[in-house]
Formats: C-alpha cells, structure tokens, sequence
C-alpha cells in the first residue's frame, strides 16, 4: 500500500504525459506518406486558415491579459473589483460553447444588439444580411476568446496573488511617488508573471486551435486552421487522413512557433520593464486612462457574457420572437417538451462522463498530494510542466491518434472517451486543489501523530474534514471542464457518445435558436448547480462551525 | 529502567553547522526548559524530539522515554504529546470530538470518560460546544485535556502561553505545570520567555547545551 502511494505521482505524471505523446506520435505519423503533405499544400484556403489561426489566437490571448492586468493594476480594493469579481467567477464554469453560443445570439445580425438598435437607429425591419458573426477576419471568434480567457487569467492571477507580497510592494512603489499602473508593472508585474506564464500558454495554445469556438464564431470559408483539421480528421473517408495528419503537424508548428514568438516578446517586455523602472519613471499620467480601459474591457465582458447567456435561456422558452422585437411575444416550454426524450440520455453521458472524470481526478489528486505529504516530496518545475503538457499542446494533434491507438488496444467507447476526459480534467482539478492542501497547517498532522492516530486516521478524520471546501470545489472544476469537452468526446468516442456539449455544437450551424438555447442553458447550468452543491454542502455540514468558514 | 525522557548525546547538524547539542536526563514531573533566540534550533529539537525532523537535519545520539529508545520511532508511536503556541483544536471537531479523536481506540465509556475529563477541567458541560466559541483560556485547557487523553508518557510544549493575554496568561500556566507534576510526566518547554522558564521552576538550558 505505502509502495503504491510512493509511485501515485509519477504514474500519474505518466498518465497524462503518454497518452499526449502517444496520441501526437500516431495522429502526425501520416503526414509523412507520400502526397500527404503536397494534398494540404494545394488546398487553396491555406493561407487564410493558417493566418487566421495566428491572428485570433495571438490577438486574443494579448487583448485577455492586457485586461487582466490593467483590472489588476488599477481595480484591486474597489467596489467595482469586488463586483467583477463576484460576477466573473461563476462565469469560469461555462463551458466554451456555451460562452459562444450567448455571444453569437448577442452579436448576431438578428441578435439582442441589432434588435435594441433596431428601427430607431439603424432603420432595420428586417435583420440586415451581415456577415458580423463568423465574420472572414476573425473578429468575433477574437471577441469571443477574450470573454472566455479573461475570467480564467484573472482567477489564476489572483490564485498567485498570496504568494507574491503585492500589497506590500504597490505600497512601497507607491510611497516612492509611483502611479498605481507603473507600481504594478514595475514590482508585482514580474513576480505575478512568472506565475501566470504556463496559464497564459495554455491560453494561446488553445485560442490558436479552438475547434468549438472557431466552429461557432469563427468565419467559414476557409475556417481556421483547426476546424478545417477536425473536419477531415471526421470525414468518414480515409481518402483525407493524410492530408488531415499533415494539416495538425503544420498546426503544431503554428502553436510553437507563437509560443516561441510570446517568450521573445516576453523578454522584450521585461527589458522594457526594467529600463523604465531604473530610469525612475513615475507614470502618474497612465492612472486614469489604465482604468478607463480596464473598467470598460471588465464590463464588456462581463456584460457580453451575461447578456449572451441570457438569450441562451430566453431563446429555450420564446415562442413568437420576430425581428426587432426586444423580447419575445410569448414564452412557451414546447421546446423543453419536444426535447425531453432526447436530452434525458443525453444529459446521462454528460453526467457519467463529468462524474466519473472528475471524481477519478480528484482521488488520483488526492494520492499524489497525500504522497508528496508522507514522503516529503517537492514539486519539481518538470512535473510542473508536464501537468500542463495537455493543456499546451493543442488538442487536434494528438486526440485522433489516441482515438485509433484506443481502437488498435479494443479500447472504444465510454472507457476510452472518459480515459480521454481525464487527461484534461485531471490537471485543472490538482491545480485547483493543491494550493489549498500545501497550504493547511502542517502541525494538524503532527499533533494528530502525536495523538497516535495512524497517517490514514490523521488523513480521513483531519485533514481531508478539514479540506471538504477546496475538495469540493475542485471537483466542480473537473465536473465543469468535463462538462465542456467537445473535441475529445467527438473525437474518442468516434461521434458515437452524444453530450449536451456535442449536441450544441452541431446544432450551431442549423439555427433553430431555441434547441440551440435549451442545449446550451443546461449545458451551463449543470457545472453551475455542481458548484452550488459544493458551497452548500460545506456551509450546512459545517453550520456550527465557526473556525469552518470561508 | 530509567523513568523519564533521555536525551543522551544529542546533536542536530544542519549542512555540517552544529545547532543542537543537548545531553540531559529529565525526570517524571520536572520540566527541562530550553531558552534561546528564535533561529536557535528550538523547534528543531522539538522536531527530533516528536519525530518529524527534515531530512536537511542529521540527527546523532538517542532520545529515551522510560528506557524505550523512541529516536527511529514513527510520531505515533513515541507517545509523546505537544502542546503549540496555538491550541490547534480540530476546527471541524466538537470540543467532545477533539477530545474523543486523542482518546485511545477500544476503551469502554469514551463519551463518560470525556465528561469527567471535561468536569476536572471546569469545563463540565463543554462537550457539544464549537472549539471557536471558547475563550482563549477555556481553548487551552482543552487543549491540554486532548493532550492528555492519548495517555503521553512525555509532553513537548512549544510556547503554549505565548498567544494568552497577559492575566490569562499566569493561570494556565500554572494550571499545565501543576497537571505535569500531579501526573508525574518529564516535560520540554521551549520559550523565548523568562518568565515561563521561572515558572517551569527547572533546569534552564540553551539548545546548545549551554545553562542559564
């Protein structure tokens, strides 16, 4: 049992690391058959496809942090921080196309904005035929991006936040007449980077490769790279596997060759930094403006996602809704009704997927931290990295090799698609959870030792009591990314397990808005209700507990 | 046998830096006082002392409870209990439940041997209380208690008084030395205090071995 224990961490470093590299290694093989790479060459939407990749994903990811960061900088300790807050941290549990299914409904020419313009200002009677969504240069996909990633890099910010003594060097910067946007870049700023940098990639890997998102705000014709890549790697052919497996290989390089330019950039950016701080700039000028930016970026977000999510639920119960109504003329539950045989089994895969991911994750969560506890181990910066392997490398290059070498073991369906959920849930969860457990008291171990308890008792009757909240709370963080997985659920169960996120994204481009809304609505609303159980749970079992509280 | 806890040549180096060199016997009921600076090395012995010293430390010599060599022991089997400068009750715990996790497995009439425990105390009726509605005075005694209840054949205290308010302070001072002595367990205080080691009433000694 203890020897177990001992290799728990390894060998889960292994199960995310081997089917990474496995999966990479079997879906890029083809691309070297001869004709392969020629195939993707003659495809005339290449260029497009691959500046479109590049331009959405290092557009998106620079626009987030610089949002991130100006809230940061210039909001921390308002009120208007403290609502951002409250309202964004919810919003992380969306899925992504759910998140992008509200702001197509928002954005579109028949959507919530045209409508609230609509006749007075813009004289439409009739929704305009516009190409605003999935419009050719990538803008709303950008604009949708950025909502999604901004709430994550904050909540991750925010996370490092503790361990960099902020307060105390914005307070000393500032005592030094320095304005609060340049105390921030030049004292918290490189401290806090260093620990939002493996986020910040995994946020460019995935904006440059999004199959779902470029699904449903991306343009068409060509689409981004990825999505051209999903679609021959689905075509029921094998005529296009060559030409499939040569487009992930060219995408990889992509997302390499971005993340090699965002580290140049980075170094830049540091130099800079360091040159106007020993240079003595004050900066006081850059106050105001940084937090016009910021509140604005914040409230467009947050505006931009609530609103969409809003239509989503209204969507799901309008009956009559003609353009440019604001509302609809009646609300009907005929698409609840008429969706109700289907969604029962759909929601069931959702759940057993979600449950069974997450709750794998956490155990194995669990073991690794428990080990690292009783053999005094050390997070290496290694393990580090390979814990964030599959959220970096993107997820076209590797899930449809580890579909056909799940296939080649006779390893197919539910198995191998939960197996699949599990390399991308298990990283969020230990993230979640870890720094809360490495932060708990340590002498509560040895005082319950010193009692006699055996290192089982100490764990079950102390410290996992003790840690029920972020427990809890990280597996709602595995629930919910489970929840969202879209690309590894079609691709490894071999378009075979529908779930409710699945099915929103193939409803996307039909346009019955209302199916698309009940999709999508409970699609968002189980992570939510999962979340809610995790904050209620812990406040009723620990009701008289007044050292218990958050 | 020799009744009580030995600390026979005792030396903790850290990257070959001598930091402890303690050799001493402390009988039932005394309590040996370590004194020094923080960043002295009296944590470390209490470490070497409970078990849980970091593998950065050597440890050479041995620590003997009632001539038992305890020094290759696992904490849970030492039998040696702590009290730190904060009363770490179990948050989640009842005071009873506190009080019932530190009493040994199998033992008949657990729920009436925490209610004595408790009324000796003065805290009778305590039992179903939320650790963090006690006062910093009643949280201490029940710490004490907790301690107690896991029948410790020594006890470490680690600045337990350093967090009470100064009237509180003297009180249950008294009321853990005069609990030691009636029990007749040797005991290592370790304080930055003098008064504390005054209190202790004896030997007072520096972790390098040095008396006051």
């Amino acid at each position: 049992m203890t020897r177990l224990l001992r290799a728990v961490p390894g060998l889960t470093l292994a199960l995310m690391a081997v089917p990474v590299a496995a999966g990479l290694a079997a879906t890029l093989g083809p691309a070297l058959a001869p004709g392969a790479l020629s195939a993707l060459l003659a495809w005339p939407g290449l260029p497009r496809a691959v500046m479109l990749s590049l331009t959405t994903g290092l557009a998106s990811t620079t626009l987030a942090l610089a949002i991130t960061l100006l809230i940061l900088a210039t909001l921390r300790g308002t009120r208007a921080f403290a609502a951002l807050l409250r309202l964004l941290s919810p919003l992380l549990s969306v899925p992504h196309a759910a998140a992008a299914l509200g702001l197509a409904f928002l954005i579109a020419p028949s959507g919530w904005i045209a409508r609230a313009l609509s006749p007075w200002a813009t004289g439409w009677s009739q929704a305009p035929d516009l190409l605003i969504l999935n419009d050719p240069a990538g803008l709303s996909l950008t604009l949708g991006l950025v909502a999604k990633e901004v709430p994550f890099l904050l909540l991750m910010a925010l996370a490092a936040w503790p361990q960099i003594a902020a307060p105390s060097r914005l307070t000393l910067a500032q005592t030094l007449g320095y304005g609060q946007t340049a105390a921030f870049a030049f004292t918290v700023l490189p401290p806090l980077y260093r620990q939002l940098r493996l986020p910040v990639y995994a946020v460019l890997a995935y904006a440059m490769t999004s199959v779902e998102m470029g699904m449903i705000l991306g343009p068409n014709l060509p689409p981004p790279l990825s999505v051209q890549v999903a679609g021959w790697m689905t075509e029921a052919s094998l005529a296009q596997r060559g030409t499939a497996a040569a487009g992930a290989a060219l995408q990889l390089v992509l997302v390499l060759a971005a993340l090699a330019l965002w580290r140049g950039a980075e170094i830049a950016a540091r130099h800079g930094l360091t040159g106007m701080a020993t240079a003595g700039l004050r900066l006081p000028g850059l106050d105001a403006p940084a937090r016009l930016l910021a509140l604005a970026g914040g409230a467009a977000v947050t505006a931009g996602l609530i609103a969409g999510l809003a239509g989503l639920a209204l969507w799901s119960v309008a009956g009559l809704w003609r353009f440019p109504a604001a509302l609809p003329e009646s609300l009907s539950l005929a698409t609840w009704a008429r969706a109700a045989p289907t969604l029962g089994p759909i929601t069931g895969n959702t759940l057993g997927l979600a449950l069974g991911s997450a709750g794998l994750a956490l155990i194995l969560a669990i073991a690794c931290l428990e080990a690292e506890h009783r053999f005094r181990l050390r997070p290496s910066a290694p393990a580090l990295w390979l814990l964030w392997l599959p959220l970096i490398v993107p997820q076209i290059t590797f899930l449809p090799g580890l579909h056909r070498l799940a296939l080649e073991l006779g390893a197919g369906g539910f198995a191998a698609t939960l197996a699949g959920h599990l390399v991308f849930v298990l990283p969020y969860v230990f993230l979640s959870l870890a720094p809360a457990w490495r932060a708990l008291d340590p002498r509560f171990a040895t005082l319950a030792a010193s009692l006699g308890a055996s290192p089982g008792r100490s764990l079950w009757a102390i410290r996992l009591p003790l840690l029920l909240r972020p427990l809890l709370t990280a597996f709602a963080v595995g629930f919910a990314v489970s929840v969202g997985q879209y690309l590894a659920t079609l691709l490894l169960s071999g378009g075979r397990i529908a779930t409710l996120t699945t099915e929103a994204v193939s409803l996307s481009s039909g346009g019955n808005r209302r199916l698309i809304g009940v999709y999508a609505l409970l699609q968002m609303a189980l992570p939510a209700l999962v979340f809610a159980l995790a904050l209620l749970g812990p406040a009723l079992l620990y009701r008289n507990r007044r050292g218990m509280a958050a | 046998m020799t009744p009580g806890l030995s600390l026979q040549g005792v030396q903790i180096d850290r990257a070959g830096t001598p930091l402890v060199r303690i050799d001493t016997h402390v009988a039932p009921g005394e309590v040996l006082t370590i004194m020094g600076p923080s960043g002295s090395g009296k944590s470390t012995l209490l470490a070497a002392l409970i078990g849980t010293l970091d593998p950065a430390f050597t440890l050479r010599g041995r620590i003997l409870l009632d001539g038992r060599d305890v020094t290759a022991l696992p904490t849970r089997d030492r039998r040696i209990g702590i009290l730190f400068q904060d009363t770490l009750l179990f948050p989640h715990l009842s005071v009873a439940g506190n009080l019932a996790f530190a009493l040994p497995r199998g033992l008949p009439g657990r729920a009436a041997r925490i209610e004595a425990a408790l009324a000796e105390a003065g805290l009778a009726g305590f039992g179903r209380r939320d650790p963090e509605t006690l006062s910093g005075g009643e949280r201490a005694r029940v710490a004490l208690l907790r301690t107690l209840l896991a029948e410790p054949k020594a006890i470490l205290l680690d600045e337990p008084f350093s967090r009470l308010d100064a009237d509180r302070r003297a009180q249950i001072r008294s009321f853990v030395f005069q609990t030691i002595r009636a029990r007749s367990l040797p005991a290592v205080l370790v304080t930055h205090d003098a008064e504390d080691a005054t209190a202790a009433e004896g030997n007072v000694i520096s972790p390098d071995g040095r008396s006051f």
